[in-house]
């Protein structure tokens, strides 16, 4: 091994390991909020990713129209909810944000397709589709069981995931993609050359971990959010409503979704099922930190990121097998760091 | 066996389906698989359902089950009768390698560890080559019976079926047992069942074994069931597609597991074979399908199928009360002073820079109510925690019997004859309240999970429940025996802790705040209750804020204030002290 392989393996892992790090962050965010582990959020990728690739390549994507789907279904169940208080104000926001919002964001995208949209307006629209599928997921499959076990909301989580693994079979087909880069300049520094697109990868990345730094310290939906991921009956006790903390956390973790999903399509080819793996290592990531922490999991998986550049370059066969199985030790680590004595779990 | 007649039943009716003329072949194939998926799910209702530990990776073990046989069969030639121990013991050892890790992990981290894990030992499968690869292993002989070869999926079926219902005739036989009341109790945390001698990590890696052995037994019937394997069936999803089978059909009732199973396989069949007709789609319509049915499904049933039919049920089981003539002998009795039962030296506990209990000593006498009184804060959960083992103290002694103890765990300490109630009932809701006091009995019991399976247990069972349901008359609860612990006011349930807490045959009973929740004559009947424990040889130390019920029953007060000892006496005494009523009251008083 000379110190070139050794920069670019790191390279490469760090670029993938910033990705991990954005879906991490985003778990540990739905999960601190909810409560509910979101399998869905590598659709959320393959989502965003293919949406934009779609739009870009001048085809219409099936997911515009599951967003309003989605939505009505969610305007349905919200007057269904609201049956024996309703009032015009509830009735006109949830029209605007259910029906609406995504029609409109339709029309744009039949447009869009046909016009072959420059790369800002088809990543605008992506996100928004993706963002608006994130809000009613959350209203139609884990809102009504806000309440139960853990074990049951990860149970719907992965009914979601295979409903919209399916779905994304059927929007995009087995076909991978690939989409238009958003920088096309480079920059070389030593043997190392990065892209604008790695470049991006890593701005964005630290935008965001500052963003919900901001978000979650100074403004008041933050610290609600946070309140609510303390205690839930507290948070509703001093006037918060959990449920708009859950649509909240999954809006963001949809936007998180998609937009590492429009990061990573264009350095490479992605299927309709990839973002269940990417999404399973953001994963690793957030569980390494324990589901609460930010910084924690943003390290994590950078180290991901690296293990696995190194692995693929020394034991490609076994690439998968030692990113899952390093997670064991680590776990441990962290069960054995915490004494178990007052801990009680409750359903 | 009389209480197992549906299990006969059903059976006899499982046998009875393939030789009724006219069953298409098609619904043989789907039976074999819902059994093959029973069997697993089984394992995961003990595991998940009872147990408290949700696994993703149960297609692992079926995994290791299949995968041994194969290599087994086909590379060595061996008998497939000879690989059913090899592969039960194959799944049963990486258990043990994987739920020694596995099972300490706590909270969130269990699910999330069996997902890693699981991917992993997919990702092993499809990369080693003796297990052949993505192509895995073909080939594999059929099991035989003397010349009885099983190659149609309608013989096979026997067999599948046979493992079903033995399998499930144990694990029932598992949960009603001491061993099961103590897999049931762990599912709400470890500190109660531990505080009655149940050893929590080795209880969790025995149902992580027992689930995975079942899982081992589905791989090797798969395996000589479809006569090859690769690694698709045993992985992420498989082992996903099993957790809801379990969570479809009830995860807390082994039939829940079976139902599951028939509900998602034949779901799944429907789905994949009407769908494109009716949607003239193309694509995994089905998954669609299924994801959004399941997520609606938990809406309407989170507890899944089977409990919601068996309480549509017009019949229901009728419970046998146990023969309360029945004795269990007192446990031994440790030796020593007799007198001095239970001394505190300067016991100290830190959280960090607070003192929660600052150099604390007092000791309890044979045949004596001690209180221990103070505001709230005063430390005095911490001081019972210190003495009963779930928290270790950062210095100071203690000494049962006149010999010190270091750092005995819980299970340790209720040995030497302490036992204890809780200031927060820690009862197991769903269980009924015989059950919930028997665990207070589990000391006293032998029978190991084996014995327990095959029903070697019944002597020991009935005077284990014999006991129980003596300890409850005694409490005066012998109306609600039956009813599940949850539905109890909460006055009823801290009495109910009594009860568990007496069956464990103390000579020391420590109380954390017995009377909050009860009604003036409930607190009576419970003072007289606390008398007669007294007169029979008995000491309590007890913590409680009702001072009217303290001052009447003690023998002896202990005041702590912040976590210092601020006086002791007699009730008499402790009323006239000012320090006491400083405390209390304040400065001015």
């Amino acid at each position: 091994m000379n110190s070139t392989i050794l920069l670019f393996l790191v390279q490469d892992g760090i670029t993938n390991g910033a990705i991990y790090a954005l879906l991490g962050l985003a778990l540990v965010l739905v999960f601190a909020v909810t409560r509910v582990i979101l399998i869905p959020q590598g659709e959320f990728v393959t989502y965003g990713a293919l949406t934009y690739a779609s739009l870009a390549s001048g085809q219409m994507p099936g997911t515009a129209k599951l967003a309003v789907v989605m939505g009505i279904a969610a305007f349905v169940l919200d007057l269904f909810a609201a049956r024996r208080a309703l009032h015009g104000r509830k009735i006109a926001r949830a029209l605007a944000v259910n029906i609406a919002l995504p029609a409109a964001v339709l029309a744009l995208t039949v447009w869009a397709a046909a016009h072959h949209a420059p790369v800002p307006i088809a990543i605008a629209l992506s996100l928004v589709i993706v963002a608006s599928i994130g809000l009613s997921l959350y209203r139609l499959a884990f809102q009504p069981l806000a309440h139960t076990s853990v074990l049951v909301l990860l149970i719907a989580s992965v009914g979601c995931h295979l409903a919209m693994q399916g779905l994304g079979l059927l929007f995009f087909g087995a076909e991978g993609q690939r989409g238009p880069v958003l920088a096309d300049a480079a920059l070389t520094a030593g043997p190392l050359r990065f892209t604008g697109q790695s470049l991006a990868v890593y701005g964005i990345t630290v935008a965001f971990i500052i963003a919900l730094w901001l978000f979650f310290g100074l403004s008041l939906y933050g610290k609600a959010l946070r309140a609510t991921a303390v205690n839930r009956l507290g948070a509703r006790l001093v006037g918060i409503r959990t449920s708009l903390s859950g649509q909240i956390a999954f809006l963001l973790a949809s936007v998180i979704g998609a937009l590492s999903g429009i990061l990573i399509v264009p350095i490479t080819t992605l299927y309709y099922d990839t973002g269940f793996l990417i999404g399973l290592k953001g994963f690793i990531a957030a569980i390494i930190a324990g589901l609460v922490s930010y910084p924690v999991t943003a390290i994590a998986a950078l180290m991901i990121g690296i293990v696995e550049a190194f692995s693929s370059f020394y034991a490609s066969n076994f690439k998968e097998v030692i990113v899952f199985m390093l997670l064991v030790p680590v776990l441990l680590l962290r069960s054995l760091a915490t004494p178990a004595a007052l801990e009680e779990e409750k359903d | 066996m009389r209480e197992r007649w549906p299990v006969l039943l059903f059976a006899c009716v499982m046998a009875a389906i393939p030789l009724i003329p006219g069953v298409p072949p098609f619904w043989i194939v789907l039976s074999d698989n819902i059994g093959l998926s029973a069997l697993v799910a089984m394992g995961l209702v003990l595991l998940t359902g009872v147990g408290g530990l949700t696994s993703f990776g149960q297609a692992a073990f079926c995994g290791f089950g299949a995968y041994t046989t194969a290599v087994l069969t086909t590379a060595y030639g061996l008998s497939p009768w000879l690989t059913l121990p090899a592969s039960l013991l194959v799944s049963g050892i990486a258990a043990v390698v994987l739920g020694l890790v596995t099972v300490r992990l706590s909270g969130h981290y269990l699910p999330l560890g069996t997902i890693a894990w699981g991917l992993g030992l997919f990702y092993l499968f499809s990369k080693l080559e003796f297990l052949g690869r993505n192509d895995g292993v073909s080939g594999i002989p059929p099991l035989s019976i003397g010349s009885l070869k099983m190659l149609d999926p309608g013989t096979i079926y026997f067999a599948i079926w046979a493992a079903v219902v033995i399998s499930a005739l144990l694990t029932m036989n598992l949960l009603d047992s001491r061993i099961g009341r103590a897999i049931r109790a762990l599912r709400r945390g470890h500190i109660a069942a531990e505080a009655f001698g149940v050893q929590a990590p080795r209880t969790k890696l025995l149902v992580f074994i027992y689930a995975a052995v079942l899982a081992g037994l589905s791989g090797w019937l798969y395996a000589h069931f479809e006569r090859a394997v690769n690694p698709t069936p045993f992985g992420a999803q498989a082992g996903i597609e099993y957790l809801f089978i379990a969570v479809v059909g009830g995860a807390g009732y082994v039939w829940g597991g079976v139902l599951g199973a028939a509900i998602v396989v034949i779901l799944k069949e429907v789905l994949q074979s009407y769908l494109p007709l009716l949607l003239h789609g193309e694509g995994q319509l089905e998954t669609i399908v299924f994801g959004i049915l399941l997520v609606a499904l938990l809406q309407f049933a989170p507890q899944g199928v089977w409990p919601w039919l068996m309480s549509r049920l017009p019949i229901q089981p009728a419970r046998k009360r146990p023969d309360m003539s029945i004795d269990l002998p007192p446990r031994p009795r440790a030796s020593g002073a007799p007198n001095l039962l239970l001394e505190l030296n300067r016991a100290r506990k830190q959280f960090g820079g607070v003192v929660a209990v600052n150099d604390v000593s007092f000791d309890v006498q044979a045949r004596e109510i001690v209180a221990l009184i103070g505001p709230n804060g005063a430390g005095k959960s911490t001081t019972f925690n210190l003495i009963t083992g779930v928290l270790r103290a950062t210095s100071g002694s203690l000494s049962v019997l006149g010999r010190k103890i270091h750092h005995a765990p819980p299970q340790e300490i209720v040995k030497l004859g302490i036992a204890r109630t809780f200031q927060h009932v820690k009862l197991v809701p769903d269980m009924s309240v015989l059950e919930n006091v028997a665990i207070g009995a589990h000391l006293r019991g032998r029978t190991g999970a084996l014995a327990s399976m095959f029903r070697f247990d019944r002597a020991g069972e009935a005077k284990l429940l014999a006991e129980a349901a003596r300890q409850i008359a005694r409490v005066g609860l012998a109306d609600q025996i039956d009813q599940p612990a949850g539905s109890l006011s909460l006055g009823q349930q801290r009495i109910v802790e009594i009860a568990r807490a007496l069956c464990a045959d103390p000579m020391l009973l420590l109380l954390d705040e017995p009377a909050a929740g009860l009604r003036h004559m409930e607190k009576q009947r419970l003072a007289a209750l606390l008398r007669e424990l007294r007169e029979g040889g008995m000491s309590v130390l007890l913590v409680e804020h009702d001072m009217g019920f303290v001052m009447d029953l003690a023998d002896r007060v202990v005041v702590l204030d912040f976590g210092t000892k601020i006086a002791e006496g007699t009730p008499d005494a402790i009323k006239r002290d000012p320090g006491v009523i400083k405390a209390y009251l304040g400065a001015a008083a």
